[in-house]
């Protein structure tokens, strides 16, 4: 960041998709990736007359990451109108929530550069989304713009953090965290490059130390947590070069421009910030009782902050281990089912981060949608433990065993790998070797060691790979001895 | 007054809406008028009363999430001044100043 007597002060706005299957005023799909303009209706498109009716689902989903965040749900909050024209607004105003939000005075605990920290979350509101616009070449040669309203009402949560954050790679974390969290609840699908989770941050730098706010930008357009932290970078750099040269930082909304590694002034033709809220006369408070929430408290799902804790106390696995396991939530049930099988966590979780995360990423599949279930996986590694197979035959038909989701145990019995734990066998694939190179064998016994890894490999070929490693290794070195 | 030519004019623009001179004279006159009278019921005494945002004590219709058919493409874009495909075209929004 160059200058270390400044610090930045970022607060975060997100926004987050619901996955619910219709819009929040209508019964139109919110569905991804459909022919432009083929699901709208009269409400979604601001038609005169249409009045909207809220989805219960979207409150469902509010009250869900309110609880998660550790908000204050407001039992009465009510609906505004944020007024402003630009084409992908049909109506002219945004149905949203501004004075009573229903969710206040959260927080999000993250971890950043080894350090833990508490960012606090202002707000959440319920809201519904703008249509997409979609330009010819780029934003700024396009002669016209093109509107797809099929965005239109689909419900979004706005979740507003303090300006608690004061470094890109926090603000990365607590991306990351919210993340998760929205995953793990289901209500979201994290999507950034579809736009189903997106980030505005309001940046401004101030002198270490100091409690007043500076003048802050709000950077858009922030479709992945590496341009977040770049952008983020650079808008704090160029706030104090500004301010160390004299200049001063000017209220405005700044874009990122991904190629060039710079954020730039972004202006509209019109007056920015002047939405003249006024309650939404079309919709009545929204009242929320306590039955209501103790029954979405009821079936919320453990959150991966408390999953972490567990899966260290509990198993006793690393941190690095826990976390790999727990940033995927079917990830984590799949090392928990498979323990359940197979109760020796730590090699699960090493066979899950390096096979199986492999062969899934190579497959470009979810763990449940593996053919290896769990208890397969469990199954192959009790072959591996009770001798049955080597380590190396169970690495070597991993990638066989995730295409047939057949029993392992069946499996090894039918290709005939079960592993050679017959002395008498190992040692005359032993001596068949030692006859075969007489010449590596006198080079051993006159000292040149290294030469016993030779030996184990060519009988390991000799036994197709199925020879017991330790009491080759034991039968080898014996049998070089004499 | 209440309010001056230019708030009127400047909330003309945000409202898109083009006036002429005599209507802003006019309108400023008349939404002055409904400012005074604002002025005057703000001096009830409503301590104690919670904000009404709307006359009916009643609240939010609710419904459950479901989808029903939407507009054809064709419906949808039926009253489209401009359209390019299935899309609505129209002028450009962005002008950038580096």
């Amino acid at each position: 960041m160059g200058n270390t007597d400044y610090e930045g002060v970022i607060g975060l706005e997100v926004h987050a998709h619901l996955l619910t299957e219709s819009k929040l005023f209508c019964k139109c799909s919110t569905r991804f990736g459909a022919e432009p303009n083929s699901h709208t209706c009269p409400t979604c498109m601001g038609l005169p007359g249409a009045l909207p009716v809220l989805n219960r689902k979207a409150v469902d989903f509010a009250i869900k990451l309110g609880l998660a965040l550790n908000c204050r749900i407001n039992r009465r909050s009510i609906f505004a109108r944020k007024n402003y024209y630009y084409p992908d607004l049909p109506k002219g105003y945004q149905i949203s929530q501004y004075e009573e939000p229903i969710c206040e005075d959260g927080f999000i605990d993250i971890e950043a550069g080894g350090q833990e920290k508490r960012i606090r979350v202002k707000r959440i509101h319920m809201e519904e989304d703008a249509g997409k616009l979609v330009h010819e070449h780029t934003i700024e040669t396009s002669t016209y713009s093109l509107v797809d309203y099929n965005r239109s009402s689909i419900p979004l949560l706005e979740i507003v953090s303090e300006p608690d954050i004061t470094t890109p790679e926090e603000a990365v974390a607590y991306l990351k965290t919210l993340r998760d969290i929205l995953l793990y609840l289901e209500i979201c699908d994290g999507n950034m490059e579809e736009g189903s989770f997106r980030c505005d941050a309001n940046v401004s730098v101030r002198k270490k130390g100091s409690k007043e706010l500076g003048t802050r930008t709000e950077l858009k357009n922030l479709n992945s947590f590496k341009h977040i932290e770049k952008s983020l970078n650079y808008e704090i750099r160029r706030q104090i070069e500004l301010i160390e040269a004299g200049g001063r930082v000017i209220q405005e909304t700044r874009l990122f421009n991904v190629d060039e590694g710079i954020t730039y002034s972004m202006r509209g033709k019109e007056e920015a910030h002047d939405y003249r809220y006024f309650p939404e006369p079309d919709l009545l408070p929204l009242i929320i009782s306590n039955e209501w929430i103790e029954e979405i408290r009821s079936v919320l799902p453990e959150l991966p902050g408390e999953k972490t804790k567990r899966f260290i106390e509990v198993y006793g696995l690393p941190k690095y281990d826990t976390e790999i396991l727990v940033s995927d939530k079917d990830l984590s049930y799949y090392f928990e089912e498979t323990v359940k099988t197979f109760p020796e966590p730590k090699t699960v979780s090493n066979w899950i981060m390096t096979e199986l995360l492999r062969e899934l990423k190579e497959r470009n599949i979810k763990p449940f949608e593996a053919p290896l279930s769990p208890q397969y996986l469990g199954e192959l590694l009790t072959l591996v433990k009770d001798g049955t197979i080597s380590i190396k035959i169970a690495k070597d038909i991993f990638p066989e065993l995730m295409d047939k989701g057949v029993s392992p145990k069946t499996f090894v019995k039918e290709k005939g790998l079960i592993q050679i734990s017959d002395e008498a066998e190992i040692a005359s694939a032993i001596d068949r070797v030692i006859s075969l190179y007489p010449k590596e064998v006198e080079e051993y016994r006159f000292g040149k060691e290294k030469l016993l890894g030779f030996f184990v490999g060519q009988v390991m070929k000799e036994t197709k790979g199925k020879a017991n490693p330790k009491m080759l290794n034991e039968l080898l070195l014996k049998r070089l001895k004499t | 007054m209440k309010i001056t030519r230019e708030e009127i004019e400047y909330i003309g623009h945000l409202s898109r809406l083009e006036l002429s001179p005599e209507e802003v004279e006019m309108y400023t006159l008349q939404v002055g008028r409904i400012l005074e009278y604002m002025e005057k019921l703000k001096t009830l005494n409503t301590e104690g009363v919670v904000s009404t945002s709307h006359a009916m004590p009643i609240k939010a219709t609710i419904r459950d999430d479901g989808v029903s058919p939407s507009f054809t493409i064709e419906e949808s874009l039926s009253n489209a001044p401009d359209r390019f495909g299935a899309f609505f075209r129209v002028p450009p929004i962005i002008e950038v100043d580096e």
